[in-house]
């Protein structure tokens, strides 16, 4: 049976440096591939695209705190996700839960606006975005928990309802059928959050930085990080060990749709002061990535989501000064993303190249016969049987 | 006006019919492809290019008839195939994350079609800076001669271009090879149980390999569907919209089965487009397009809750194998 001479086999555990270097070296190669097909597609000088994007993010500083306040909404996007995907919940329905919080918030500011006081009105807003975004978390929790439902399904589903749900409630709310919301409360600015020491963007820097360490700490050091980390190696440890597992979904879930509340919140009190079902911008599908490139550490994805953030806020100046498709940046982007789930493999398998002796590998295999359970997914990090 | 409407119902159902299809095929296999919108994209623009590129070269001398058709049709078929290509190779040989790679093939993938859609003319050096198949799309929306003379019901039933027709006729096959062929049977013993497979001596690889590929390759057909015969031939970026998530959803709708696959894609085309036929505004109107997110929801609650077992998903749908594991 075991024609090849090739053979693979799942590591223990690579040293974290060793790691890091492949992946370094993915995206090396994912640049050195992006920069030959800038080259052939479009004779530009690749370096100069580059450097294009980069001028483009960073340049001058107006464009330094967009990139930074977009890399802090995206990172707590990713934020929101982590703690679910510890535990091979693959809930890619932030989006949904964003918009719906951004829709309680907008409601809020929308009728009492004006009518109560600003501090009270701000802190409505606040609860009914934290609220909304827990019961879009707690609709595929708790059917996934009691039913066993596809998660992965159920939040795309959710995620356009959603949009839909906010679209509604705008086609309502504006008779005139020019479905757009407008700025609400213009005159009165009432339910507007402050601005900072003068700086918009710095309230949600801060939030981003404080939820980054409430994920780090929750994970790493909380009984709920290390419950959930069990549910996620294995569904039948958890139980054993009596770990109540339908509970772990439902309250991680939870607490993603509280993060996703606070960005909601802070996207339409703070930034927009409006809703539209692009509120969310999409960013619930790169927050998956985001938080995964990173292996769900929460100090990572600072890095991973500034590196998004980069290509594609740089791609606008590329697009104006060579000439080309701002989309470009989502093909580089994209090759970034294969070679770094591509070089995972290396990471966590490594491949042996077995004797020409045939008699001696043939009966190596491993014949212990355990089930496959339902949450049991070979993985990164997971440990050898 | 009935007849019409059936007609336009058809064509938006066409594009999901065959993503719907070609998702089953590939989720049959125990891969959930996420990056399905990505992968319509690619087979969509990839036709333009090649119809394009054609075009631009005939130099307005009269085009050769085959050669119109299966430029576009080979140029969406080979676009189709890469993604099918990298998705495996990502998944099924490196055996990464399913949902991770999926989402990334979609940023790719929309990325690709806006790209070149934004600058294929630019690059090309044509003098016209949007793209307008219309000589190609005429030839993908040729229809039967006499379907013009049969009132409604020419138009219900004749009115297509061929890529119409191909789509019922793939997802027809689809259902046959699952059904009645051993190559289904195998196919579904890889996707319930791919360690049962394994052990019964079929390839897990192999199939997972083919079934994403050729699932895709339809997928991508979808894409050309949309720009050459639903579209007239006008690529315009975004226009696709949320297409490929709507042909995911149909996959739960249709419970995997492509037979059903065909009339949901139909209804669902139908409900994309009652809002404009419909005189409903405001909010009807937003309403009308959530049902069809909102009943494949409905479905895939009630598919999970009464457990039984024809309409389950696959088995292992989202999980790698790796034959150590076991």
């Amino acid at each position: 049976m075991n024609k090849f001479r090739i053979h693979i086999a799942k590591r223990d555990t690579m040293p974290v440096a060793a790691a890091w270097a492949i992946r370094i070296g993915a995206i090396v190669l994912a640049l050195l591939l992006g920069s030959l097909l800038t080259l052939v597609l479009t004779g530009k000088n690749p370096l100069s695209v580059l450097l294009t994007i980069v001028q483009g993010a960073f340049g001058t500083e107006r464009k330094i705190w967009t990139t930074l306040r977009d890399t802090s909404v995206l990172l707590m996007f990713g934020l929101a996700v982590a703690p679910a995907f510890k535990m091979r919940f693959w809930n890619i329905g932030a989006e949904g839960q964003v918009l719906m919080s951004g829709l309680g918030t907008a409601v809020v500011m929308f009728f009492l606006g004006g009518k109560i006081n600003d501090g009270l009105l701000i802190i409505l807003m606040l609860v009914a975005a934290i609220v909304c975004g827990m019961l879009w978390a707690f609709i595929p929790a708790v059917i996934k928990a009691k039913w066993n439902t596809n998660e992965t399904l159920s939040t795309l589903m959710l995620n356009y309802i959603a949009a839909q749900i906010v679209s509604m409630f705008i086609a309502w709310a504006v008779p005139s059928g020019s479905m757009k919301m407008g700025i609400i409360n213009q005159d009165t600015n009432a339910g507007w959050l402050p601005a900072l020491f003068g700086n918009k963007h710095i309230l949600i820097i801060i939030m981003a930085l404080l939820i980054t360490a409430f994920v780090f700490v929750y994970i790493k050091y909380g009984k709920g990080g290390y419950e959930l980390t069990v549910v996620g190696e294995s569904v039948k440890t958890a139980r054993y060990v009596g770990i109540k597992v339908e509970w772990v979904i439902i309250r991680t879930m939870l607490i993603s749709g509280a993060i996703c509340g606070i960005i909601g919140f802070l996207q339409v009190a703070g930034v927009e002061h409006t809703i539209s079902p692009n509120t969310a911008g999409g960013l619930g599908f790169t927050a998956v990535l985001v938080a995964w490139m990173a292996k769900l550490n929460p100090i990572v994805m600072i890095f991973t989501s500034m590196l998004i953030v980069v290509m594609s806020n740089g791609a606008g100046d590329v697009a104006s000064s060579l000439g080309l498709n701002a989309s470009f940046s989502d093909i580089l982007t994209g090759i970034i993303l294969f070679f770094l789930i591509g070089c995972e493999f290396f990471i966590n398998y490594k491949i042996c190249f077995s004797a020409k002796n045939d008699k001696i590998s043939s009966d190596v295999t491993d014949s212990k016969e355990s089930e496959s359970s339902g949450g049991v997914e070979e993985n990164e990090g997971g440990k050898q049987s | 006006m009935i007849g019409a409407f059936i007609h336009s119902t058809v064509l938006q159902g066409i594009p999901l019919m065959y993503g719907c299809t070609g998702e089953i095929i590939t989720q049959k296999s125990g891969n959930l492809n996420l990056g399905l919108p990505g992968v319509m994209y690619v087979g969509g623009i990839s036709g333009v290019i090649g119809a394009f590129l054609y075009e631009q070269s005939l130099k307005g001398s009269d085009p050769n008839g085959f050669l119109i058709i299966v430029i576009p049709l080979l140029c969406s078929l080979l676009g189709s195939l890469v993604m099918g290509l990298i998705y495996s190779f990502l998944v099924v040989t490196l055996r990464a994350n399913q949902n991770v790679t999926g989402l990334a093939m979609t940023t790719f993938g929309v990325g690709i079609g806006n790209f070149f859609g934004g600058s294929i003319s630019k690059l090309a050096g044509a003098e016209s800076t949007s793209i307008n198949l219309t000589l190609t799309s005429n030839y993908f929306r040729a229809h039967l001669p006499f379907a013009d003379g049969m009132g409604d019901f020419g138009e219900v039933i004749f009115s297509y271009g061929f890529l119409t027709y191909l789509a019922i006729i793939i997802a027809i096959g689809a259902y046959v090879v699952f059904n009645k062929t051993r190559v289904g049977l195998h196919l579904r013993a890889v996707g319930e149980s791919p360690a049962t497979a394994d052990a019964a001596g079929i390839s897990v690889t192999k199939y997972k390999y083919l079934a994403t590929c050729i699932g895709c390759v339809i997928a991508g057909f979808g894409g050309l569907h949309y720009v050459m015969e639903y579209a007239n031939g006008m690529w315009s970026n975004d226009a696709f919209g949320d297409r490929g998530w709507l042909a995911i959803a149909l996959v739960i709708f249709a419970v995997w089965k492509p037979n059903i696959g065909i009339l949901a894609s139909i209804f669902f085309g139908g409900l994309y487009i009652l809002k404009d036929w419909s005189n409903s505004s405001g909010v009807l109107s937003e309403f009308l397009k959530m049902v069809p997110y909102l009943v494949t929801f409905v479905v895939l609650i009630i598919t999970s809750m009464r457990k039984k077992r024809e309409y389950q998903p696959p088995e292992s749908l989202g999980v790698n194998y790796f034959r150590e594991d076991r």
